[in-house]
């Protein structure tokens, strides 16, 4: 792009799509994620900690602020002073976004971060300096630091629970960040298989631990660009443009504040954050039940 | 008004009085190397220790990615501003009352810029693998993000640090030569023989003195602003509430030559105490810097102002937050101390009384120093206790002992160079003391004001 052009469409460069020509060609791992259907019931959670080597920090750790739960299920309330799920809680799996235009990934000094053609925020361990910069740059607070030598921790991976770590997945050393990866290790031999055979992934083809592991199949995932995807279809549906920063649901909505939008649609597709032009490829859809479980 | 230095003092009584702080200084010096070093191997003790057990020991999680290291490293950057200031800005303004202390100031520059970048070494995770964020040829093709303000700052900080050094040391090679000519055999003299570059003072060597002097000043004023507008942009271009503020980079600026002048005050005391420079670091002087640093303080004082007001009337619901918990939350304490320390106390400065009253200026001058450093802190950490995302907000997260130590430790590693530096070359400027008395003498005697 050159500079004039880039002074005289200074405001679509700022608001268009960020990923465009190469990007997406054949590939654009997206989820979505029904919050109606989901009852918190942690498997998610537990599916990734044992898909992904994730250590197990315990009580204490936990207490500190050092745990790694790539996907964590976060309990709001509508009222205050509640703590018990029985009382109206409502849940929230949370892991990384894969944003489009990810805070996190222009901020990394070394590079370790960056955006993979098919749409996904990438963390490379081994370049990564722990500057941490990523993770103060994240909206959703959703990456995750090796603050302890985590793989000599005797009781993170106490006996025998070595011999269950998933051997395509590295164990993290001391002073990396991490975080969900879309299970890319599945996507990566998925593509491989389909490579082989001349031919695109299918759909089903892959699902990611979540996914597979929630009981109310309240999680989606697949490939955008495949028409014949749920998640696809599901994003269309709800209108959802992978590229807007605000969708049809808020459509009317003069609200400009994070967070604080209200809907006059019957739409129940939106994603967090959108005023922050992060472009997450997580859809959420707005819970349709009144609070009590 | 008292005079800023004595018309009729000799030029051998000024060489032999500088010369003299090589050798023989009070024995409070010895007490504050044995002090600095004490402290220092403090911090060399809390660096081993966070190695070897990884980064929890210092207190950090998750949202509280950075701490302590990061506010000190800001604060010291910003000290080194005032170096700059007081060697390259003032000199070009041509006033020449800077001139019997724009030494010490300038290698407290260099030195403060070397502290700090200890703390982007302590902060690092995985610090054995720093060199993965510096651009550095490879056989991989591999480079840094040249996206990250991160990586800027480093590159900022290294040509800082580098023309700093060069700048230190251009201007002190007559002083050098003095040295050399007056020192008897032995490592320093062979020391100093090299570093004077055969310097003997004739006129050809003079006019490119001069000349270079003046384009290196040229050159380190628009890197010490961009230095600190860049350390700013750590924080502006990131998207958080509190930092993403646009006033930020002249913000920073404003206050690293606060906290900077703050500490030549409190540097000029130590030294005209502990080296008998009575002489040349005079009340008078001591009572522009008390001025110049009023001035900067309000200037700080009102950039902050505005800060907060375009905070507040942005709309911008979280960064409101932010500030809302920094008055009321946790950091209430802080933030206070900050506003206190930093907008009250240097009104006291206005005063004359205070102005050359040294032990009023001493504690004043640590007082605007601390609430500095609180700002720095300020900035850092209620970001993280209540950011964007509710389910991260961590209101509790209070630095462990050992952040606290880290940054304590590293006044002692300062201390060590600047007193060591002090001891070793000429914290004063003999040649341009000696300017100063002629020109100062001249005018006198012309029957003019005096100075500039
Ligand atoms: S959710 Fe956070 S970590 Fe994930 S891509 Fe977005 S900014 Fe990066
Ligand atoms: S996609 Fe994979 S890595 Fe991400 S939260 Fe789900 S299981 Fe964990």
């Amino acid at each position: 792009m050159s500079v004039s052009n880039l002074l005289a469409n200074w405001s679509q460069f700022r608001q268009a799509h960020p990923t465009e020509g190469d990007f997406h060609k054949e590939y654009k791992w997206a989820m979505a994620i029904d919050l109606d259907a989901c009852t918190g019931c942690n498997a998610c959670s537990v599916a990734c900690y044992a898909e992904n080597n994730i250590p197990v920090v315990g009580k204490d750790r936990y207490a500190r602020g050092h745990a790694m739960h790539w996907m964590r299920v976060e309990r709001y309330w509508d009222e205050d002073n509640r703590d018990m799920p029985d009382q109206g809680a409502q849940f929230l799996p949370m892991m990384c976004q894969q944003c489009e235009a990810a805070p996190c990934e222009t901020v990394c000094p070394a590079g370790a971060t960056n955006h993979t053609p098919d749409g996904l925020n990438s963390q490379i361990y081994n370049r990564c300096v722990g500057s941490r910069y990523c993770s103060a740059n994240c909206p959703f607070k959703v990456r995750y630091f090796n603050w302890w030598d985590f793989p000599k921790e005797e009781n993170v991976f106490a006996d025998p629970l070595p011999l269950q770590l998933n051997p395509d997945v590295t164990v993290r050393t001391k002073g990396v960040m991490e975080k969900c990866t879309f299970c890319v290790q599945r996507l990566t031999v998925a593509k491989h298989n389909a490579r082989n055979e001349g031919r695109l992934v299918q759909e089903g083809e892959v699902q990611t631990a979540c996914q597979q592991s929630c009981p109310t199949n309240a999680i989606s995932f697949g490939n955008m660009v495949d028409p014949e995807s749920r998640v696809g279809k599901q994003w269309k549906a709800q209108q959802v443009d992978l590229a807007a920063d605000k969708q049809v649901k808020d459509a009317g909505d003069e609200s400009h504040e994070v967070g604080e939008h209200h809907s006059g649609t019957q739409l129940r597709g939106y994603r967090i954050f959108e005023e922050l032009r992060a472009y997450p490829s997580v859809m959420y859809l707005e819970r349709v039940r009144e609070s009590a479980v | 008004m008292a005079k800023d230095i004595r018309e009729d003092i000799s030029w051998a009584q000024i060489n032999s009085d500088v010369l003299k702080s090589l050798e023989s200084p009070r024995p409070m010096y010895w007490v504050i190397i044995a002090i600095a070093l004490a402290m220092f191997s403090l911090f060399v003790g809390g660096e081993i220790y966070q190695y070897r057990n990884g980064m929890w020991v210092s207190g950090q999680n998750n949202p509280h990615v950075w701490g302590l290291y990061i506010a000190t490293f800001i604060f010291w950057i910003g000290m080194s501003h005032s170096g700059t200031l007081l060697s390259a800005i003032l000199h070009l303004m041509h006033a020449d009352w800077r001139k019997p202390i724009y030494r010490f100031a300038e290698a407290m520059t260099t030195f403060s810029l070397m502290t700090a970048g200890l703390f982007v070494m302590v902060h690092l995770g995985r610090l054995w693998q720093f060199y993965y964020s510096v651009p550095y040829p490879n056989e991989r093709g591999l480079w840094p993000n040249f996206q990250s303000p991160l990586l800027w700052d480093a590159m900022a900080i290294f040509t800082y640090l580098s023309s700093s050094v060069i700048f230190l040391f251009i201007g002190m090679i007559p002083d050098l030569a003095i040295c050399r000519d007056h020192l008897h055999p032995g490592w320093r003299k062979k020391l100093y023989t090299v570093l004077a570059l055969g310097w003997e003072g004739t006129d050809r060597q003079w006019r490119n003195f001069r000349v270079t002097y003046l384009t290196v000043a040229c050159y380190l004023i628009p890197l010490a602003v961009s230095v600190h507008s860049i350390v700013a942009s750590d924080f502006a271009m990131s998207q958080q509430p509190g930092w993403h503020v646009t006033s930020f980079p002249p913000y920073f600026v404003a206050g690293a030559l606060y906290s900077g002048c703050a500490a030549i005050i409190t540097l000029f005391i130590i030294l005209r105490y502990v080296f008998r420079f009575e002489e040349y670091m005079t009340l008078p002087i001591l009572k522009k810097t008390a001025r110049l640093t009023f001035a900067i303080a309000m200037v700080w004082t009102y950039l902050n102002a505005i800060e907060f007001a375009s905070v507040w009337y942005s709309h911008d619901q979280a960064s409101k937050d932010v500030l809302i918990q920094k008055a009321t939350g946790p950091y209430a304490f802080a933030w206070w101390g900050m506003i206190i320390c930093g907008s009250v106390v240097p009104l006291a400065l206005a005063f004359k009384k205070v102005q050359t009253n040294i032990p009023m200026l001493f504690s004043v001058s640590l007082l605007l120093n601390m609430g500095m450093w609180l700002e720095r802190w300020m900035i850092v950490s209620p970001t993280f206790s209540h950011g964007y995302y509710p389910w991260t907000w961590d209101h509790d997260q209070f630095p462990s002992f050992l952040q606290w130590g880290m940054v304590f430790g590293s006044f002692g590693w300062f201390t060590l160079l600047f007193m060591i530096f002090c001891k070793v070359f000429p914290s004063i400027s003999m040649y341009e003391v000696k300017e100063m008395v002629y020109h100062r003498s001249l005018a006198s005697k012309m029957g003019g004001k005096g100075g500039h």
